[in-house]
């Protein structure tokens, strides 16, 4: 006996994509599960804990679904690592569980023989037999542990008892677990992944009978889903629905936190504590909080219907019938998801870009997520739309106000699809870009178990961020429009006499050009924090009081101190300035430097004052100065 | 011997079916990969000689990508790409 004794074994669970492992990873931890990131990726990490039947606790391990150790993309590095034991911060599995579909078990066995060559304890855990069962796929499990060489076990992940003969098997195998030694394995070359295959052919004809057929109502389903008209326009029509929800559901809830902040705010804003104090409190830590998490309602619906869209197999064919339309702009089909989500916000939308094998396409959709309309921009847009532009119809039945929203939402989507263009070309003119393989899995119904899982853990994520990062950047920015302090009998607002204010004014030359006074630049600097900040923050420089109204308010005193040519200026400002420090942040991390981040600023920065600049110039010479 | 016919998959119809011959990465020269990095790739999703094949769906534009049954495996990949895939719809 070693040392190591009373750690649990690790047990690390691989498979194919779409092979149901995540569900059976639920069905095995249950809640005692935590998820973090493997150190200097961001990768997440699932970690959990199982007891055995016979009462011997395990830590379960859920990798990232793949086809080969051969590994092609971040996600896919950390399963070759983990198995391999490569890594230093994490413990080697002393047992492989090859989860499989049962229903499609072709490639499956190609990875399982793959998975023995690494020279440790390999079980193999058949999932979703009942879904196999229902297809007519008949597996004769005796003779595919003898043709392979491994023990077999079925499971069903969703159904109560579902994981018992997994569970007796983790038993048997971790009672007489070899010793460790080191694992072996080379990335196998054609001819080896063609043998394997072939073996892997073989031993399917001889356990598996009936293996092969389309599942009827995948079929069905996809002749509509995947026509190349008709699937468009309901694929359209789903992301309709999904907007409609994220921002139609959300309000309510958002109302409410935001409400429930104010309340906050107000609460210590009358607490007897020194000025200083109160302002960080309510100004620095409530109001950056509160002005993040109001975002939570959103990101649950948005996950909510990605995870669903997922679950039910239609990512993948959302991926397929994008793709030429994203190639176009050198985007790759599986940008279209993170993109999407980047229109409720860009930092769950860069964290889905996770989905993207290749580094460079990944690294385009990152660079280009930004510019798509995030929710932040829409009380910027709506205070200076609906204090400027007038409220009347144009061609009989479109609002003009509601025109000229469209126009923002498109201004950025041309905007990002250009970007993608020119970096493709610009920064890896070598490559023709990353193929698009993909398998698209069949249609099957989500758990809502599995739903809630997925939601929570995506919430908790960006609510630890809110709790770090972001209100960091927070303080950061409350400290510079709050100090120095206004002094004694000062009439102007505070932030007037503030750092934020100096520097307002130091780069007033640099956005004359663009139409904006000092109270604009001094706004953006807050609104760095987050882009509706800076409506606050214009409510504090033109001396409007806070409540209800207040952004009623705030628009009445703009329309009549700012030219039409400002406000649209800064609209146009508003769709490509990178005004969000913690977009900034995530980039930063999910890039792993700062290079990538300064890229971002820097050309979403060119490109805002171009906009501006030529916006203001242009409604000027009309007349609009 | 003689010969049976074949064509790239990549130039294949919407409905077609047949076994692989060959994979031949000199027919797919604007793939986005090395050739031997694609020939992996395409082994690990299953394209292997004598695996079934069913063009099943294509995009809207130019036909692509498509959407092809490779035995019991659905796999969508583009058209540039699958021109490395011989096939044959001889018995």
């Amino acid at each position: 006996m070693n040392v190591a004794v009373d750690l649990a074994p690790v047990v690390a669970l691989v498979g194919n994509p779409n092979c149901g492992k995540t569900a059976l990873y639920n069905a095995l931890t249950g809640s005692r599960q935590k998820v973090a990131n493997y150190p200097g990726v961001t990768v997440e990490k699932k970690m959990g804990r199982l007891s055995t039947p016979a009462g011997r606790p395990a830590e379960v391990v859920d990798l990232p679904g793949t086809y080969s150790l051969r590994a092609r993309s971040p996600d896919e590095e950390i399963t070759r690592d983990v198995v391999l034991g490569k890594l230093a911060t994490e413990r080697a599995p002393d047992l492989i569980v090859c989860v499989a579909d049962a229903s499609n078990l072709r490639l499956a066995l190609r990875l399982a023989l793959e998975l023995k060559q690494v020279g440790r304890p390999v079980l193999m855990s058949l999932n979703m037999m009942d879904i196999a069962k229902k297809r007519g796929v008949e597996i004769d499990m005796g003779v595919l542990a003898r043709e392979l060489g491994l023990p077999v076990v079925s499971s069903v992940a969703v159904r109560r008892g579902g994981t018992d003969a997994l569970l007796a098997a983790l038993d048997k195998q971790l009672d007489a677990l070899p010793a460790a030694g080191a694992a072996s394995w080379r990335a196998p070359d054609a001819t080896g992944l063609r043998n394997a295959q072939r073996e892997a052919d073989r031993v399917l004809r001889a356990a598996v009978r009936n293996p092969g057929h389309l599942d009827p109502t995948t079929a069905r389903v996809d002749k509509l889903l995947l026509h190349p008209a008709a699937g468009l326009v309901i694929l359209l029509a789903i992301l309709f629905v999904m907007f409609q929800a994220v921002f139609a559901w959300a309000k309510p809830l958002m109302n409410l936190i935001s409400d429930g902040f104010t309340w906050l705010g107000a609460l210590v804003g009358s607490a007897p504590l020194p000025e200083i104090v109160r302002s960080f409190l309510k100004d620095g830590v409530i109001a950056g909080v509160g002005s993040v998490i109001v975002f939570l309602p959103q990101i649950v619906i948005l996950f909510f219907f990605i995870l669903v869209l997922e679950d039910l197999g239609y990512m993948a064919r959302a991926a397929f019938l994008m793709d030429r339309i994203m190639g176009g702009a050198g985007l790759h089909g599986r940008a279209f998801i993170p993109l999407l989500s980047s229109f409720a916000c860009a930092i769950p939308g860069i964290m889905a870009t996770r989905v993207i094998d290749d580094r460079r396409d990944r690294l385009t959709t990152i660079l280009v997520a930004p510019l798509m309309t995030c929710s932040a921009r829409i009380p910027v847009y709506t205070l200076i739309i609906s204090a400027f532009i007038p409220d009347r119809e144009v061609w009989g039945f479109v609002g003009l106000q509601g025109l000229v929203m469209f126009g923002l939402y498109a201004a950025g989507i041309t905007a990002a699809l250009a970007v993608s263009f020119v970096a493709k070309r610009l920064f890896w003119r070598t490559s023709a870009g990353e193929p698009f393989m993909l398998e698209m899995p069949d249609y099957k119904i989500p758990q809502l178990k599995s739903l809630v899982f997925g939601v929570a853990q995506r919430a908790s994520a960006f609510l630890r961020r809110a709790g770090t990062t972001i209100l960091s950047m927070m303080i950061l920015i409350w400290a510079l429009a709050s100090f120095p302090q206004a002094p004694e009998g000062a009439t102007d607002p505070a932030i007037d006499y503030s750092f934020a204010a100096k520097i307002g004014h130091a780069i007033g030359p640099i956005t004359q050009p663009l139409g904006f006074n000092w109270q604009i630049n001094v706004a953006l600097i807050p609104g760095m924090a987050a882009r509706e900040v800076a409506v606050g923050a214009l409510g504090t420089l033109y001396a409007v009081d806070g409540g209800e109204e207040a952004t009623e308010k705030i628009g009445q005193i703009l329309k009549g101190q700012w030219p039409l040519a400002t406000a649209l200026a800064l609209l146009a400002w508003y769709v490509f300035a990178p005004q969000c420090a913690s977009t900034l942040a995530v980039i930063r991390r999910e890039t792993g430097g700062w290079g990538w981040m300064a890229v971002t600023f820097v050309y979403m920065l060119g490109l805002a004052y171009i906009a501006a600049l030529l916006t203001n110039q242009i409604a000027r010479a009309a007349g609009a100065g | 011997m003689t010969t049976i016919p074949t064509i790239a998959l990549g130039a294949a119809r919407v409905g077609f079916r047949g076994r692989i011959t060959a994979l031949d990465l000199t027919r797919a020269p604007s793939a986005g990969l090395e050739p031997p990095e694609l020939e992996r790739r395409l082994l690990e999703l299953g394209f292997v000689e004598g695996a079934t094949v069913e063009l099943l769906h294509q995009g809207l534009f130019g036909g692509d990508p498509i959407a092809v049954r490779v035995a019991a495996t659905t796999i969508a990949l583009r058209r540039r790409e699958a021109m490395a895939v011989v096939v044959t719809d001889h018995p």
